[in-house]
């Protein structure tokens, strides 16, 4: 904070108040937003999925009137966690970093970055009304099968499910425009210097997001609004018996295929930064994490029917093939990511300790992933609750610590505030354990044969771990309490961070906590994808001996000299 | 080896050159475009699939009821050369701002967006006449499928219609010149990608 006062022009430019916060098309604002925005989804969706919970823990109905109810519930939990929380919580964080990153000031576009954003709370305020329509919301899980989703006396006859349409619509264009707007930003805005292998891995991780998100989420576009068509015009895609109901599996796997890799990369960027920095090592093997990235974005588009094994109507061995293929890229960043804490000097910081939890909790959802593959074992498991361990494994144990890490590694930059390490580390040891708790019971109750989207179940044997997956469950919701008390507090007198308090590799680092509007007065020469770091070191990184330079501490930049120059002395 | 600031400073770098106008190559609202017509590809690449998949699975096609109805060489084939004119004419706009040329630029936009509304127009009158023999979204398969394809197709041609109408606006208050233009070729972009999925359009619906 003491920074601004350096650069007066900077404070004066930004104008205060709600007025400026609504307006605004300050990449750094649009993401705290994105950020906000999707935080309290998270809480919305979290509060579906106790009442979920709080319904499975002992068998009969007890919690909603019926099972409707339920479906409505589970429905929107889904919907709420994955297109209003996880997807635009990682733009958020792309959105905040990625210019940073690559030393440009802002977005390319970035009125189209705030158009964006705003497209997010009002396709959720639509979901959200869809509660207080005739019907209820969309009951028909997160996927919406037709025959289930189209217009029918026992499927969703009310608008509810047309007001989901209209909302996934609404968000996947804003997805769409902001991946445009960040690939245009990666490939036009970068620093002089900052060639694509020396950008950070996080602002690699969102360009192959972007094309992910470019290529596959119009495709589901089409499929929703042929839905649409098939609910209000009296279309014929997907009704039998004209209508195919496994054309819909088809379209709408090709875009959510591909987005299970949009709602995980960026959590792999955001881990890829903090793991060389908590450890004082480069990243091990920066290119071949590259090429592994680019690898998963390429098969992502080739394993979306390995959902859709048990139709009957897809070629079991070339999907089941392509899903075992890219559990190869993904076994090589696990080798980059172990391989970078190997012998590091390692920093037990709480982003450290969220990215190790991604890299263990991820790596169970891998390796479940990897027998839902095998097509045997899949036509076993289809449709159980080992399919929700494995999802949860990777979305939560995978994005949501991920998105963790980055948040505590970034709040000193977007806030000039440390949080404070005690409560992230009982934030972390919380949600750790209720994580545990709630999802690895599912495997059991998924090879014990236990359905998924069921609101009572009858097999006595299922009874201890539903309950204990339903502590769990209330314990995570626990562990948000001290994040958010962490938040409220830090906000008010935590630690002022400065420039750079974790001793950064990336350009984030080398201004203001919080940036001017502008991002830069100046930047360091960019001679590598550690700019940061050859500024504080460059003499020793550049002295001709080559091999990577162990650092000693983060201390050293306590004093922040990288943004002491005023904006007159840029050029 | 803490303050460093030589090697902090070596490379000031200004707001606006790094803003990437310094920079050379495709401008930032070309390739803009480019993603965003390539998104736009996926999404009729999803509707042609649909097409596909309903057509292979609904034999006969076109059902008996409407045999026929589909005449390539009847106001289609009039609506689908105004199109593929426009593309032309659109592209001649081009090449003149290119030139410097604004009066050129602002005789080829005016007919390639007088084009693109002749083309919303005929298409509606066609639809009319679709009704009238009974066909609509909810007649069948063939209907469905019909209506929605070129139904978005029409919804793409009326946004480049728009962008027409602001380009002609903007050019008529001479804000385009050889140097500054970079939305004339984003638009043309655009009205050439809406004119072949036309020419793809009419090969599967009405050739095929």
């Amino acid at each position: 904070m003491a920074t601004h006062a350096l650069s007066p022009a900077a404070v004066a430019g930004y104008r205060g108040g709600l007025y400026e916060w609504l307006t605004t098309t300050d990449h750094k604002k649009i993401g705290i937003m994105y950020v906000i925005n999707s935080f309290l989804f998270f809480l919305i969706g979290g509060v579906f999925a106790l009442l979920v919970r709080t319904e499975l823990a002992v068998p009969g109905i007890q919690l909603f009137t019926n099972e409707h109810v339920y479906n409505e519930a589970f429905s929107i939990h889904a919907t709420v966690m994955i297109f209003l929380f996880i997807i635009p919580m990682l733009a958020g964080l792309g959105n905040y970093a990625v210019p940073l990153m690559i030393g440009a000031p802002d977005m390319a576009f970035p009125r189209i970055n705030a158009l964006s954003f705003w497209m997010l709370p009002l396709g959720g305020i639509l979901l959200r009304a869809s509660f207080r329509t005739p019907g209820g919301a969309s009951a028909a899980g997160w996927a919406s099968y037709p025959p289930l989703s189209e217009r029918g006396a026992l499927s969703s006859p009310g608008p509810g499910q047309d007001l989901w349409i209209v909302a996934l619509i609404l968000i996947g264009t804003s997805s769409i425009l902001g991946g445009i707007n960040f690939l245009v930003t990666i490939f036009k805005m970068r620093a002089p210097g900052m060639t694509l292998f020396r950008m950070p891995i996080m602002v690699w991780t969102m360009l192959v997001t972007s094309v992910l998100v470019v290529m596959a989420t119009p495709v589901i576009t089409s499929a929703l609004v042929m839905l649409f068509i098939d609910r209000n015009y009296g279309g014929t895609f997907f009704l039998p018996p004209e209508g195919q109901a496994v054309l819909y599996q088809n379209i709408f796997w090709f875009y959510s295929h591909p987005a299970v890799y949009v709602m995980v990369l960026p959590a792999m960027g955001v881990i890829s930064e903090v793991l060389p920095v908590f450890s004082r090592k480069p990243l091990f093997g920066y290119k071949a994490f590259i090429f592994a990235t680019a690898g998963i974005g390429a098969l992502g588009f080739s394993v979306w029917a390995h959902h859709m094994f048990t139709t009957g109507a897809v070629f079991l061995p070339f999907f089941s093939l392509m899903t075992f293929l890219i559990a190869v890229p993904t076994g090589v960043k696990m080798f980059n990511w172990v391989f970078t804490l190997f012998r590091g000097q390692l920093t037990f910081s709480t982003p450290l300790i969220f990215a190790i939890g991604f890299l263990t909790m991820f790596l169970i959802g891998g390796i479940n992933g990897a027998f839902s593959a095998a097509v045997p074992i899949d036509f076993a498991l289809q449709d159980t609750y080992w399919v929700v361990a494995h999802l949860h494994y990777v979305l939560f144990g995978g994005s949501v610590f991920g998105m963790f890490a980055g948040i505590y590694y970034w709040f000193p930059k977007w806030t000039g505030r440390m949080l404070d390490e005690g409560l992230g580390k009982v934030h972390f040891v919380l949600m750790f354990v209720g994580f545990n708790l709630t999802f690895f019971p599912m495997h059991m109750l998924g090879i014990q044969g236990m359905p998924r989207r069921i609101a009572d179940y009858a097999d006595p044997a299922w009874n201890g771990w539903n309950l204990l997956a339903s502590v769990g469950g209330f314990i995570i919701g626990v562990s948000v309490l001290p994040f958010l008390w962490n938040v409220f507090i830090s906000l008010r007198n935590g630690k002022v961070a400065g420039d750079d308090p974790w001793g950064g590799n990336t350009l984030e680092w080398a201004t203001s906590s919080p940036p001017p509007p502008y991002n830069f007065d100046r930047l360091p020469e960019i001679r590598s994808e550690r700019p940061v770091f050859d500024a504080r070191h460059g003499h020793v990184a550049h002295g001709g001996h080559g091999g990577p330079v162990e650092e000693e501490a983060p201390a050293a930049l306590e004093e922040g000299h990288v943004d002491s120059q005023g904006p007159g002395g840029a050029s | 080896m803490t303050a460093d600031a030589p090697a902090l400073t070596a490379t000031a770098v200004g707001h606006a050159a790094a803003g990437g106008h310094a920079q050379r190559g495709i401008s930032n609202p070309i390739l803009g475009m480019i993603l965003f017509i390539t998104s736009e590809v996926m999404f009729f690449s999803g509707l042609f699939a649909a097409y596909f998949a309903t057509r292979a699975a609904n034999q006969p096609w076109p059902p008996k009821v409407f045999g026929g109805i589909l005449d390539p060489l009847g106001l289609i084939i009039v609506a689908t050369i105004i199109l593929i004119t426009s593309s032309f004419t659109c592209q001649f706009a081009v090449w003149s701002i290119r030139r410097g040329d604004r009066r050129g630029f602002i005789r080829n936009i005016s007919v390639t967006f007088v084009l693109g509304i002749i083309f919303l127009v005929l298409q509606a009158y066609d639809y009319t006449l679709l009704f009238g023999e009974g066909m609509t979204l909810g007649s069948g398969p063939f209907g469905t499928t019909y209506f929605t394809l070129t139904g978005f197709h029409g919804a793409h041609v009326f946004g480049g219609v728009l962008m027409l109408g602001v380009l002609l606006y903007r050019g008529m208050s001479g804000q385009f010149s050889a140097r500054h233009h970079d939305a004339v070729e984003a638009v043309s972009l655009y009205w050439h990608f809406v004119d072949v999925v036309w020419i793809l359009l009419f090969s599967i619906l009405y050739l095929l």
